[in-house]
C-alpha cells in the first residue's frame, strides 16, 4: 500500500488531537507516515505509534522553529520528492493551510482545504459556504495536498512499531526570509482549543460587558468545553479575537455548540452551522439562531446560565 | 534616506478581490460548478479592505505609491473604485476569459505575474477571502515570488527596509521580521478601514486603471482556468434543511430544562 504523509501538528512535542485524528484517517487510505519537524519528538514519539504511524520521518534541526511556515512546507517537499507519497495530510489550522499553500505551489500540485472527510481515491468532502453545500472535490494535479479539518474523524488507536528516519534538511535562503524575534502566549489558563473542542460554549453581545464572560467561562467549566466569542464581543474587547467564531473567526464543529446572547448572523453561523447539536440562550424569540437549534431557551441569559450550571454542577455529584 | 541613499518611501501593492455579498445566498452554477458570481451583488472581500487601509497607513507615514491588483471578471472593476476612492493611487486589473474556473494554484500564479509588472517593495492581502475561504493565496504568492511571507498580521510596523509584524497565533503572537520586499497579509483586528469621502470618489474616476489580458502579464493560458487548476469539484449537493428543533421559553426553569436536554443527549 501506499504511504500517505500526515504532518505531525503538536505543542512542545505533544501532538495535537488532530494529528491522532489524521493518522486514523490515513490508515483508511493508505500506510501512514508521521511527518515531524522541530524540537521535542520524544514527547511526540509513543503516541504517534499507538495511533498507527508505519514511519516517522523526524527533522529535529532547531534551526527550523527559527523561522514560520516555509521551512515545513521545504521539509515535506523534500520528503515527496523521495518517497512518492500517495498524498500528503495536514490539520487545517491557519498554519496547516498556510504550509499546504507553500507545499501545493512547490510540487504544482492541487490543493485542498477543510476537508471533512477522504475517501478512497482521495476524494474529499467539504462543507462550503458555511454548511450551505456539501462538495466532493479532487485533486486532479499532482500529489494531493489535503487539509482536513479537526473534529473529522474519531481517532482510534491501532498501535505500531514505526520505523524513524532522520531527515537531514538544509534550509534555503527563502526559507530563512520571515525570522521570528518573539512568541508570546496570551492564552487564557485550562481549557480545551476552540476547534478540538467537544463542546464549545459561545457569548455574544448579549453578555453586555468583558466581566459578565465570567458567567460562559463557568458554564463552560462545568462541561469540560471551549470557550467562544462572536464578533461583537471580541470587537469590543470583551474576549481575545483568538477566539471567535464564525466567517472570519474560527470554524468549528463539536458534537455541541450553545450560543448565548448571540443573534446567529449568517457571518456567526458560517462558523458553526455544521456543529452536530446547537442550542441557543437568547431572549428575542425572533433571533435567527433559534432557525438552526436542536433545542433553545427563550430567556434572559443572566437567568439561565447560571441555572444550567449549577443543574450541571449539582448531576456531577 | 536611509543608508545607502535608498529613499525610505515604500511603493506597496494591495491585492483586492471582488466576492459575492455575504448577505446574499451564494450559488453553484450547475453548468460548471464554479460560484455563480454573475446573479449576485459584488463587494469587496471585507478582510481586503483592512488591507487597502494598511497600505494607505504605511503610505501617509512613508511616502510611496498604492497601486490595487484584482484578477477578475469585469463587473470586479467596482471593487478596484471602491478601493481608489479610499485613496489608493492606481490599479492593474487582470480581466481575461481565460482566467474564468481557475483555483487558488492558478490565481495566485496569475497574480504573481501581475506583481512583475509592478514596481513594489511591499504586497499587502486579507488573511482570507470570504467565499473561498481557503486562505492560502498570501503564501502560495510568497513561495512564487521568493518574497518574504509575513502573514496573520494584526500590527504591521516599517522601518527603512525592515517589516516587523506581530502574527497573530493560537495561543497569542509571534513578533517576525523580514525585509522588504516581503508578502504581508492583514487579520481584522489591525485597523478601522475608512469610509471613501465624496472627493475620494470623485477622484478615483481619474486615476490610472490598467486592464491586462493574460498575454499582456506574460500568463501561461495552459497554467490558469478551469482547464489549468489542480482541482476538480466531482459533485455538490444543497444541505438538506434542519429539522425544526425544541424551543421552550424560560419561566423559571428554563436551566433546569435545559439540563434535562443536556442528559438526555447522555451530554451530562
Ligand atoms: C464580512 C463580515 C464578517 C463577519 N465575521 C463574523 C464572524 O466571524 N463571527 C461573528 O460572530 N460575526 C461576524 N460578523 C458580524 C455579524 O454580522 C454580526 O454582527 C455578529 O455576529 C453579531 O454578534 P452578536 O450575535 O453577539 O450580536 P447581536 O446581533 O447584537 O445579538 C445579540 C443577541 O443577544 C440577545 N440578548 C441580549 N441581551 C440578552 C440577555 N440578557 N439574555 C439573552 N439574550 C440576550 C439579543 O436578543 C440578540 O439576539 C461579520 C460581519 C461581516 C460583515
Ligand atoms: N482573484 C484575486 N485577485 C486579487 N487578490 C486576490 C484574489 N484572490 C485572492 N486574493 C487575495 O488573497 C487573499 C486570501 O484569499 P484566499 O486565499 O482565497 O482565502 C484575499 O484576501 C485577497 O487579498
Amino acid at each position: 500500500m501506499a504511504e500517505v504523509l500526515v504532518l505531525v501538528e503538536h505543542f512542545e512535542g505533544a501532538p495535537k488531537k488532530v494529528t491522532l485524528e489524521l493518522l486514523t484517517l490515513a490508515r483508511s487510505l493508505g500506510e501512514p507516515s508521521a511527518v515531524y519537524v522541530g524540537a521535542g519528538y520524544d514527547n511526540a514519539k509513543a503516541v504517534l505509534a499507538e495511533y498507527g504511524a508505519q514511519k516517522v520521518y523526524i527533522a529535529a534541526d532547531g534551526e527550523l522553529d527559527n523561522y514560520i511556515i516555509a521551512p515545513k512546507a521545504e521539509v515535506l517537499a523534500q520528503i515527496v520528492g523521495s518517497a512518492s507519497p500517495a498524498a500528503v495530510l495536514i490539520p487545517s489550522s491557519p498554519e496547516g493551510k498556510e504550509i499546504a499553500a507553500r507545499l501545493a505551489v512547490k510540487l504544482d500540485s492541487g490543493i485542498i482545504t477543510d476537508a471533512v472527510g477522504v475517501s478512497d481515491g482521495f476524494v474529499c468532502d467539504q462543507s462550503i459556504f458555511g454548511g450551505g453545500y456539501t462538495v466532493k472535490s479532487q485533486v486532479s494535479k499532482g500529489t494531493p495536498v489535503i487539509t482536513v479539518r479537526p473534529n473529522s474523524t474519531p481517532p482510534e488507536p491501532s498501535p505500531a512499531t514505526p520505523v524513524e528516519e532522520q531527515v537531514a534538511v538544509s534550509l534555503s535562503d527563502a526559507a530563512k526570509k520571515a525570522k521570528v524575534l518573539e512568541r508570546v502566549s496570551e492564552k487564557k489558563g485550562g481549557r480545551p482549543e476552540l476547534t478540538e473542542a467537544e463542546i464549545v460554549v459561545s457569548g455574544g453581545r448579549g453578555l453586555g460587558s468583558g466581566e459578565h464572560f465570567a458567567l460562559i467561562e463557568k458554564f463552560a467549566d462545568s462541561l469540560g468545553a471551549a470557550v467562544g466569542a462572536s464578533r461583537a464581543a471580541t470587537d469590543a474587547g470583551w474576549y481575545p479575537h483568538q477566539n471567535q467564531v464564525g466567517q472570519t473567526g474560527k470554524t468549528v464543529s463539536p458534537q455541541l455548540y450553545i450560543a448565548v446572547g448571540i443573534s446567529g448572523a449568517i457571518q456567526h453561523r458560517a462558523g458553526m452551522q455544521t456543529s452536530k447539536t446547537i442550542v441557543a440562550i437568547n431572549k428575542d424569540p425572533e433571533a435567527p439562531i433559534f432557525e438552526l437549534v436542536d433545542f433553545g431557551v427563550v430567556g434572559d441569559l443572566f437567568d439561565v446560565v447560571p441555572q444550567v450550571t449549577e443543574q450541571i454542577e449539582a448531576r456531577k455529584g | 534616506p536611509t543608508a545607502g541613499g535608498r529613499p525610505p518611501a515604500m511603493n506597496i501593492v494591495v491585492c483586492v478581490k471582488q466576492v459575492p455579498d455575504t448577505y446574499e445566498e451564494k450559488k453553484l452554477s450547475d453548468a460548471d460548478k464554479t460560484l455563480d458570481r454573475e446573479g449576485v451583488e459584488g463587494v469587496m472581500n471585507e478582510l481586503d479592505e483592512y488591507a487597502v487601509e494598511e497600505a494607505l497607513r504605511l503610505k501617509e507615514a512613508h511616502g510611496g505609491e498604492v497601486t490595487i491588483l484584482t484578477v477578475g471578471p469585469e463587473k470586479a472593476v467596482e471593487t478596484i473604485r471602491k478601493a481608489l476612492s479610499m485613496g489608493a493611487d492606481a490599479a492593474v486589473h487582470v480581466v481575461d476569459p481565460a482566467l474564468h474556473g481557475s483555483d487558488a494554484l492558478a490565481t495566485s500564479y496569475a497574480l504573481a505575474q501581475a506583481l512583475g509588472t509592478i514596481q513594489h517593495d511591499l504586497v499587502i492581502l486579507g488573511v482570507e477571502s470570504t467565499d473561498a475561504r481557503m486562505s492560502v493565496v498570501p503564501a502560495m504568492l510568497a513561495e512564487r515570488t521568493g518574497a518574504a511571507q509575513l502573514s496573520f498580521a494584526r500590527k504591521v510596523e516599517v522601518n527603512g527596509s525592515t517589516v516587523k509584524i506581530e502574527r497573530q497565533t493560537d495561543t497569542g503572537y509571534d513578533v517576525v521580521e523580514a525585509q522588504t520586499p516581503a508578502i504581508v497579509s492583514v487579520v481584522e483586528k489591525i485597523n478601522e478601514p475608512r469610509y471613501p469621502s465624496f472627493k475620494g470618489i470623485m477622484a478615483a474616476k481619474k486615476k490610472p486603471l490598467t486592464t491586462l489580458s493574460v498575454a499582456d502579464a506574460g500568463i501561461d493560458t495552459s497554467k490558469v482556468g478551469l482547464g489549468g487548476s489542480g482541482t476538480s469539484v466531482a459533485e455538490f449537493a444543497a444541505r438538506p434543511p434542519k429539522q425544526a428543533g425544541t424551543i421552550v421559553k424560560d419561566e423559571g426553569d428554563g436551566g433546569v430544562k435545559l439540563a434535562e436536554f443536556l442528559a438526555s443527549q447522555k451530554i451530562i
